[in-house]
């Protein structure tokens, strides 16, 4: 609101040229309930960027805010009902997650901040919510949860969550991780739709800049699923679909090949950065 | 969109029955670029500024304020800043040029440049359905918008 308030000012006097100098990301801390988060560190090797920066630090005042208070934070109500999920027994081997993982707090730790890995079986890269659906079927005897269905989002956050803090970090030389790390890259440098533009059209060549109302980030995938103030929890392929559509392209499946690439190299450009989940967004 | 499609017949009609050439639309493909821009209409029907200036502001049409800050439009929340101001615009680009942008800016810039072209089927891949072969804006939006713009002088 408050930003909304100068540009008008500024626009009204003739003074439109500040928007570029408001939209800097800040200069500032973050630290949820004494856990100190990684915001902005050095990128890593090959990086188009010298630092990568969490979208965090371009939200306003207030959004960055609920983020840092996590009785505030409504995401953390989807934590919740997640945490009740895991102690769910789930299909027909009367198990819950818990049966086999106990205590979250210990067994989950890290996963956020290392996923997505190669899954031997599959022989392709899995992601949190592909790896609950595994357990689900495999261990079980439950149905895979479809994409944004039944809880799927809270259990992702509930899980994400208790890396809250760690940086992320990929192992690509695990199995065929690197090229799935190349195909991610053609996908998140491709053009796409009748507007013509890549992920790196607003993420890496405007970021920072304003388009229309929003701040561009480096579209950073470290605190998802995130809470968007003006929509709710939102799983990443959600986030990846939608700013596809933007384009007016068409979208493409979730947790389809070209998905996993992307959310494989994506995640490799936030090294560094701790997980945020579940961050607070606008 | 009504009017201007009754004047367009009126005119086809006028022009038909005094035997004069029918003044058709250019085709995406058919735009020629040359050294100064584009130099003819894509119509032959002059743009209408006032139209213009909507095409410029709507989300579903131009939607040139999500790049683009101009002052002339001050009382429109939120204009982006992903592309220089437009103010004085027409003071530093001749119209061809002005028309060239907006057909396709890759021509005038670089490939790199994140501005869509629009009226252009030089575009990303997979487009949605009710895209496919089609441009951004109409022949006769690109003169509209072309005609505001001619109105945004230092
Ligand atoms: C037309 C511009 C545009 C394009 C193209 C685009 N995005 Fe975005 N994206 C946005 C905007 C605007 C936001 C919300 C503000 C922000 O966080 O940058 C956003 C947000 C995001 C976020 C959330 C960041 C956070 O901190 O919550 C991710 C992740 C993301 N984009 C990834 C991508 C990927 C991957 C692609 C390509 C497949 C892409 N975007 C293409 C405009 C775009
Ligand atoms: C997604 C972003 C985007 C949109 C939408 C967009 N532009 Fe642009 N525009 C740019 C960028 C970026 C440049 C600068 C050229 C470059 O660096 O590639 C530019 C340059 C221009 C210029 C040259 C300005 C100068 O002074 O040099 C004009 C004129 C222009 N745009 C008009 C428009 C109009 C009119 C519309 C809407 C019909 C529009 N643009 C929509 C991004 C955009």
């Amino acid at each position: 609101m408050k930003r909304l308030l100068i540009a008008g000012v500024a626009l009204a006097t003739g003074l439109a040229a500040t928007a570029g100098a408001i939209a800097d990301p800040v200069d500032d801390t973050l630290e949820i309930d004494g856990t100190p988060i990684v915001t902005r560190t050095a990128a890593p090797e090959g990086h188009p960027f010298d630092e990568v920066l969490s979208g965090w630090l371009f939200r306003e005042a207030e959004t960055r805010d609920v983020s840092r208070d996590s009785f505030e934070n409504p995401g953390m109500i989807a934590v919740e009902d997640g945490e009740t999920l895991w102690n769910t027994v789930m299909g027909s081997e009367g198990k819950s997650c818990a049966t086999c993982h106990d205590d979250a707090a210990v067994s989950m730790k890290g996963v956020g901040a290392s996923f997505p890995k190669w899954d031997a079986d599959s022989q392709k890269p899995i992601n949190v919510e592909l790896q609950i659906n595994k357990c689900l079927t495999e261990q079980m005897g439950a149905e895979a949860i479809g994409f944004n269905k039944k809880g799927q989002r809270e259990l992702t956050a509930y899980i994400k969550h208790q890396s809250l803090g760690m940086p992320v970090k990929l192992d690509l030389s695990e199995g065929e991780m690197q090229s799935w790390w190349d195909k991610g890259k053609d996908v998140y440098y491709a053009r796409t739709g009748q507007l013509n533009l890549a992920c790196a059209s607003c993420h890496e060549v405007a970021m920072g800049k304003m388009i229309r109302a929003d701040h561009l980030s480096q579209g950073q995938v470290n605190g998802f699923p995130t809470y968007r103030l003006k929509s709710g929890l939102t799983s990443l392929h959600q986030r990846f679909r939608g700013c596809i559509r933007d384009t007016r392209a068409e979208q493409p499946k979730a947790f389809s090949d070209d998905l996993m690439a992307l959310e494989t190299y994506v995640t490799w450009r936030g090294t560094g950065l701790s997980v945020e989940t579940p961050a607070v967004r606008q | 969109m009504d009017r201007r499609n009754k004047f367009v017949m009126t005119m086809a009609g006028a022009m038909m029955l005094s035997g004069a050439a029918f003044a058709s639309e250019v085709t995406p493909d058919a735009v020629e670029f040359t050294d100064d821009g584009v130099t003819m209409s894509l119509t032959g029907v002059a743009g209408d500024p006032a139209a213009g200036a909507e095409v410029f502001k709507s989300r579903k049409l131009g939607n040139c304020l999500a790049c683009h800050a101009n002052a002339d439009m001050a009382n429109e929340l939120f204009h982006g800043d992903v592309g220089p101001e437009l103010d004085g615009a027409a003071s530093r680009w001749e119209e061809p040029m002005l028309r060239a942008i907006l057909v396709n800016s890759k021509q005038i810039f670089t490939d790199e440049t994140i501005m869509p072209g629009f009226y252009s089927l030089d575009v990303g891949k997979n487009v949605r359905e009710s895209s496919i072969g089609k441009t951004i804006l109409t022949a006769q939006q690109v003169e509209d918008v072309l005609a505001y713009l001619g109105t945004l002088k230092e």
